[in-house]
C-alpha cells in the first residue's frame, strides 16, 4: 500500500510532463520565433492560442503531484522542499507569470510584454522543476529540515542535465502537438476564422514537423548523456525494469520520429507522450525502493489510516475527474473550443487602439468578419425554452425601463432602479414567507443552540433566507 | 527543536503576503460563478440579451480572476512546504487530505473553466448553462477542504501526539469532525458573497454617478448588489457564532482580540482604544457586553490572557484592530445592504446619491475587512502553527534563503497587480454590443 500513493504521483507527474509540458513547449517556440517576418508571426500566434482551453487543467496536475506527495510523505516531502527551495522558488514565479501571461494574452492579443512573459515563463519553470527532479534522482536531498547543501543539491551538473532535458521534452511535445493542430485547423480551412492558422496550405504544419524533428534529436542525445551523467551519479538505469523503460522510451522517441516525418502527426501525439512518460516511470523504477538516500518509500510513507483515506479520495476524485477530462479534450480536440479569446482581442484591441493607439494588430484585426460580440449565436433557442414559466414573472418590458433610464436624476437621487420591477403578489408572499422563516430558524439555532448538527441546520435555514431575498431582491425584468 | 531561523519574522510575512494576495480571488472563485450564472439563466428563461451580454463579459472577467487564483494559489501550496517543512513532516498525514480533496475540486474547478469561457458560441445554450455548474459547486467544495485545514490548525484534533509526532491519525474525523471549522467556514462563505458583491455593485456605482445608468448598467448592478446586500446582514448572524466558538475553543485568541488582560467575570467590551500590557485604555467601556457576546450571559466568566505565560501570547494589538476594523466595516456593510434592500422593497426607482457613494466605498472596505479578518484569526493564532501542539518557530525552513523569495515575491505580486489592474480595465472597455446600446444611455465605461 505504501506505494500505491507513489503510482498517483507518478501518474500526475506523467500527466504533468506530458500536457503542461507541451504547453511550456509552446512558450519555448515563441520564444525561439523571433523576427517579424509572416512566419514567425504565424508560429507566435499558433503556439499563443493552441493551449488556451486546457492550460488550467494541464497545470492542476501539479498540485495533484506535490498535495499526495505531502499527505502520504510528508517527512521526505518537507525534506524535499526545504533543500530544494530555491528551485522550487524559480519554479513557482514562473508559474505566476506564464498564468498572468494567459490572463493577459485574453484581453491584449498581440501584446509583446505577455509573449516574453509567457516565454520567459515557459523556459523557467521546466528547467527549474526538472533540477529539482534531477537533485531527487541523484540523491542529493538528505532528509532533514534543509539538510542538503542550499545551492550544489540542483546546481550540478545530473541536476542541469535533466533540466535541460526538460526543457527539451516540453519542446518536442510541443512541436509535435502544434503540428498536429495546425494541421487540424488547415483542414477545417485555414481555422475557425482564418485571422490565424494555417492559411490552408500546410505550411505552418510543416514548421512545427521541422521543429518536432530537431527537437527530438535535442531531447535524444540528451536523454542518452543523461543516462551516463546519472549512472555515474548513482542512479542506474540500465538494469531491470528501468532499462525495459528505457528502451520503449527510445523505440517510441525513434517511431515519433518516423512519424513526423511521413506527417503523420496524429499519431505521434500518442508516441512522443510514451517515448517522454516512459523516461518519467523509468527514473521511478530506476530509483526504488530509495526515496531519499537512507529512506526507502516504505520507510516515508504516512501511516496506515492516512494511506486509506488519501486511496480513498484519489480513487473518489477520479470518478469525477476523469469524465470531465474526458469531456474537455473532447471538446478541445474537436475544435470546439477554438478561439473565442480572439473575438475578445478583437473587441479590446479595437477599445484600446481607439483609446490609446497602441494597439495595431488589434486594429488590424477588427476587420476579422466573425460575430465577435457574439449575442446573435443561440438566442432564438435560448428565447424558446425559457418561454413558459418566465413570461409570468416581471410585467415591466424594455420600452419602460429606457423611459427611466433616460430620466437620470429623479428627485434629487440617482434613477437606476428603473428595473424595479418585482415578482406578482403571490410568489413573492411565498418567497418572502420562506425568507422571515430562513432568518427566524437560522438565526434562532445559530445564536441559541449549542449542537454541531443545530448549528448546520441553522446555516441551511440562513441560506434558503439569503436564496429567497436574493430571488425578491435581484432584477427580474424581462 | 526548530532550527535557528533568523528569518522566521520575513517568513511569516511572505506567507501573509501571499495569503492576502490569494484570498481576495478566493471570493471571487465562490460567489462570482454563482452571480454569472444566475445572469446565463435569466437570459435562457426571458431570452433577453442584456443578460446575455452580461453573462458573457462577466464570464471573461471571472476566467481573468481564475487564472490569477490558479497561479497565486499554487504559490500558496509550493510555500506551505518551503517555508513550513516541520509542519509538513510532522502533520503533512494529518491534513494533507484537505489539500488533495481540494485538488479535485481545483481540477473540476479548471476544466469546466476552460469549456464554459471558450464554449460560449460552440455549445447549446443550456449545455453551456450546466457546464457553469460544476464551477459554482468547485468554488464551494474548494475552499471547504482548504478552510477545513485551518480549521484543524485552529483546533487540531483527529490525532495522538508522541514525541512530537502525530500518530494514531484519523485525517477525516481531524478535518471534518471539527466544531471550530464549520463556523468559520461559513463566516468564509458569507464573506465571499460580500466581497465579490460589493466590489461589483461599487464599479457599477461609481458608473451610475458618471451619468452611465444604461440597462445593462442597472441590471449588472441590481444582481450584484443584491448579492451582498442578502450577505452583509446575515453575517451579523454568523459572526456571532464563529465569535463563541472562539470563546470556547482558543479562550487565548479571544482575549487578545479583546485585549482582556486577566480572566473576569462579567467583562466589560472595549470599543476603539490601545492595549498597554495590561487593560485597554482611551476606549469607550461597555460594561458586561464582551460577557454577553461571548457567552450570551452577562455574568459569564470570560478567560484573560494571563491563563497561558507571556510567550504564548499572540500580539494583542494587532489581533485586537484587525478584530475591530472587521466588525466596524461589517457592522457599517451590513448597514448598507439593510438601506438598498429597503429601498428596493419600496420600490423605490431611485437610489439617494449618498448611498452610491457609500456602496462605491463599499467595495475596498469589503476586501480590507476581509484581511483584518483574516490577520484576526491567523494572528490570533500565534505563537502557534498547530493551535497549542507546535510552534511556528518549530514548524520554519532551516533555509537561509527567504529575505531573497520573499523580496522576490514582492515584486513579483506587484507585476501581477499591475497586469491584473490593466486585465480589468480593458475589459471594461469593452464597448456593449451596439443593439444594446439602444437599450443603454451609454456603453460601460465606453468613453475612455
Amino acid at each position: 500500500m505504501a506505494y500505491l500513493p507513489v503510482a498517483f504521483i507518478l501518474a500526475g507527474m506523467t500527466a504533468y510532463t506530458v500536457l503542461a509540458g507541451a504547453d511550456f513547449g509552446a512558450g519555448l517556440w515563441t520564444l525561439l520565433a523571433v523576427g517579424s517576418s509572416a512566419d514567425a508571426r504565424r508560429i507566435r500566434d499558433e503556439a499563443r492560442h493552441a493551449m488556451g482551453p486546457v492550460w488550467e487543467a494541464n497545470h492542476v496536475w501539479l498540485v495533484f503531484v506535490l498535495v499526495v506527495a505531502w499527505t502520504a510523505y510528508p517527512v521526505a516531502y518537507g525534506s524535499i522542499t526545504s533543500t530544494l527551495a530555491a528551485p522550487l522558488l524559480i519554479a513557482a514565479i514562473g508559474i505566476i507569470f506564464r498564468g498572468a501571461a494567459y490572463a493577459l494574452r485574453g484581453v491584449a492579443d498581440s501584446s509583446r510584454f505577455a509573449e516574453y512573459l509567457f516565454a520567459l515563463a515557459s523556459v523557467l519553470t521546466p528547467f527549474a522543476l526538472g533540477t529539482a527532479i534531477g537533485a531527487i534522482a541523484v540523491g542529493r536531498v538528505p532528509v532533514g529540515n534543509a539538510a542538503g547543501n542550499l545551492v550544489t543539491s540542483w546546481l550540478n551538473p545530473a541536476s542541469v542535465l535533466i533540466g535541460a532535458l526538460a526543457v527539451a521534452f516540453s519542446g518536442y511535445l510541443a512541436a509535435v502537438y502544434l503540428a498536429a493542430d495546425s494541421l487540424r485547423q488547415s483542414k477545417r480551412g485555414g481555422g475557425a476564422d482564418g485571422a490565424y492558422g494555417d492559411g490552408g496550405d500546410g505550411s505552418l504544419a510543416s514548421a512545427f514537423r521541422r521543429r518536432a524533428l530537431a527537437a527530438g534529436l535535442v531531447s535524444g542525445a540528451l536523454a542518452l548523456a543523461g543516462l551516463l551523467v546519472m549512472r555515474h551519479s548513482g542512479l542506474n538505469l540500465t538494469h531491470g525494469v528501468a532499462l525495459a523503460l528505457v528502451v520503449v522510451s527510445g523505440v517510441a522517441g525513434l517511431a515519433t520520429m518516423a512519424l513526423c516525418w511521413w506527417r503523420r502527426f496524429g499519431l505521434a501525439r500518442v508516441t512522443a507522450a510514451l517515448a517522454v512518460a516512459a523516461v518519467v516511470v523509468g527514473w521511478a523504477a530506476g530509483q526504488a525502493p530509495r526515496f531519499l538516500p537512507g529512506m526507502t518509500v516504505v520507510q516515508a510513507a504516512a501511516s496506515r489510516s492516512t494511506l486509506v483515506a488519501l486511496i480513498i479520495a484519489v480513487i473518489g476524485g477520479a470518478v469525477v475527474l476523469i469524465p470531465s477530462l474526458a469531456l474537455l479534450f473532447s471538446l478541445y480536440l474537436r475544435g470546439r473550443l477554438d478561439t473565442p479569446e480572439q473575438h475578445l482581442a478583437v473587441e479590446v484591441g479595437a477599445a484600446g487602439a481607439g483609446a490609446s493607439g497602441r494597439d495595431w494588430r488589434g486594429q488590424v484585426r477588427s476587420g476579422v468578419p466573425d460575430g465577435a460580440i457574439g449575442v446573435a449565436a443561440g438566442e432564438g433557442e435560448g428565447g424558446g425554452e425559457g418561454g413558459g414559466e418566465g413570461g409570468g414573472e416581471g410585467g415591466g418590458g424594455v420600452g419602460a425601463d429606457g423611459g427611466v433610464a433616460i430620466g437620470g436624476e429623479v428627485g434629487g437621487g440617482v434613477a437606476v432602479d428603473g428595473s424595479a420591477v418585482l415578482m406578482s403578489g403571490a410568489r413573492m408572499r411565498v418567497w418572502g414567507g420562506a425568507a422571515v422563516v430562513g432568518l427566524v430558524a437560522g438565526a434562532g439555532l445559530l445564536v441559541f443552540a449549542d449542537a454541531t448538527w443545530a448549528h448546520l441546520l441553522g446555516v441551511a435555514c440562513l441560506v434558503v433566507c439569503a436564496v429567497s431575498v436574493f430571488g425578491l431582491a435581484a432584477p427580474n425584468d424581462a | 527543536m526548530g532550527v535557528n531561523q533568523h528569518y522566521l519574522y520575513e517568513a511569516r510575512q511572505m506567507q501573509a503576503l501571499s495569503l492576502t494576495v490569494h484570498i481576495p480571488l478566493v471570493c471571487f472563485g465562490i460567489a462570482f460563478p454563482v452571480l454569472v450564472l444566475f445572469a446565463e439563466y435569466r437570459y435562457l428563461r426571458t431570452g433577453d440579451p442584456v443578460y446575455r451580454t452580461l453573462a458573457q463579459r462577466w464570464s471573461r472577467i471571472m476566467l481573468a480572476l481564475f487564472a490569477v487564483g490558479v497561479v497565486t494559489g499554487t504559490i500558496l501550496s509550493f510555500e506551505l512546504g518551503l517555508l513550513w517543512p516541520v509542519w509538513m513532516q510532522d502533520f503533512g498525514n494529518v491534513f494533507g487530505l484537505g489539500f488533495t480533496l481540494e485538488g479535485f475540486s481545483f481540477f473540476v474547478e479548471a476544466i469546466f473553466v476552460g469549456i464554459y469561457a471558450y464554449g460560449w458560441d460552440r455549445l447549446r445554450p443550456w449545455a453551456h448553462f450546466w457546464c457553469g455548474i460544476p464551477i459554482a459547486i468547485a468554488g464551494v467544495t474548494g475552499s471547504f477542504f482548504v478552510l477545513s485545514v485551518n480549521g484543524w490548525m485552529n483546533h487540531p484534533t483527529g490525532f495522538t501526539l508522541v514525541d512530537g509526532r502525530a500518530t494514531d491519525v484519523h485525517p477525516w474525523l481531524a478535518l471534518f469532525d471539527n466544531p471550530m471549522f464549520w463556523s468559520e467556514y461559513t463566516h468564509m462563505y458569507f464573506a465571499a458573497y460580500i466581497v465579490c458583491g460589493f466590489l461589483m455593485a461599487a464599479v457599477y456605482a461609481w458608473a451610475f454617478l458618471h451619468g452611465r445608468r444604461g440597462r445593462y448598467e442597472r441590471v449588472a448592478f441590481g444582481i450584484s448588489m443584491s448579492a451582498a446586500s442578502v450577505a452583509a446582514p446575515l453575517q451579523v448572524i454568523v459572526g456571532d457564532w464563529a465569535a463563541r466558538d472562539v470563546a470556547v475553543y482558543q479562550p487565548v485568541k479571544l482575549a487578545a482580540m479583546e485585549g482582556l488582560a486577566s480572566t473576569t467575570r462579567g467583562a466589560a467590551e472595549h470599543l476603539l482604544g490601545w492595549y498597554n500590557g495590561h487593560a485597554v485604555v482611551w476606549g469607550i467601556e461597555v460594561p458586561r457586553l464582551l460577557s454577553i457576546l461571548a457567552f450570551h450571559n452577562p455574568n459569564a466568566v470570560v478567560q484573560g490572557l494571563s491563563i497561558v505565560p507571556l510567550a504564548d501570547q499572540p500580539p494583542v494589538n494587532v489581533v485586537r484592530f484587525a478584530f475591530q476594523t472587521m466588525v466596524g466595516i461589517g457592522t457599517l456593510l451590513a448597514l448598507i445592504g439593510l438601506v438598498y434592500l429597503f429601498l428596493r422593497f419600496r420600490r423605490r426607482d431611485s437610489l439617494p446619491r449618498w448611498l452610491l457613494y457609500g456602496i462605491v466605498a463599499a467595495g475596498p472596505l469589503s476586501v480590507v475587512a476581509l484581511i483584518a479578518g483574516w490577520i484576526t484569526t491567523e494572528v490570533g493564532r500565534q505563537p502557534w502553527i498547530v493551535y497549542d501542539v507546535m510552534r511556528v518557530d518549530a514548524a520554519v525552513t532551516g533555509a537561509s534563503d527567504i529575505p531573497i523569495g520573499y523580496g522576490t515575491l514582492s515584486v513579483v505580486y506587484l507585476i501581477l497587480a499591475v497586469i491584473v489592474f490593466f486585465i480589468l480595465r480593458r475589459l471594461a472597455r469593452v464597448p456593449l454590443p451596439p443593439d444594446l446600446d439602444l437599450l443603454a444611455t451609454g456603453a460601460l465605461m465606453g468613453d475612455g
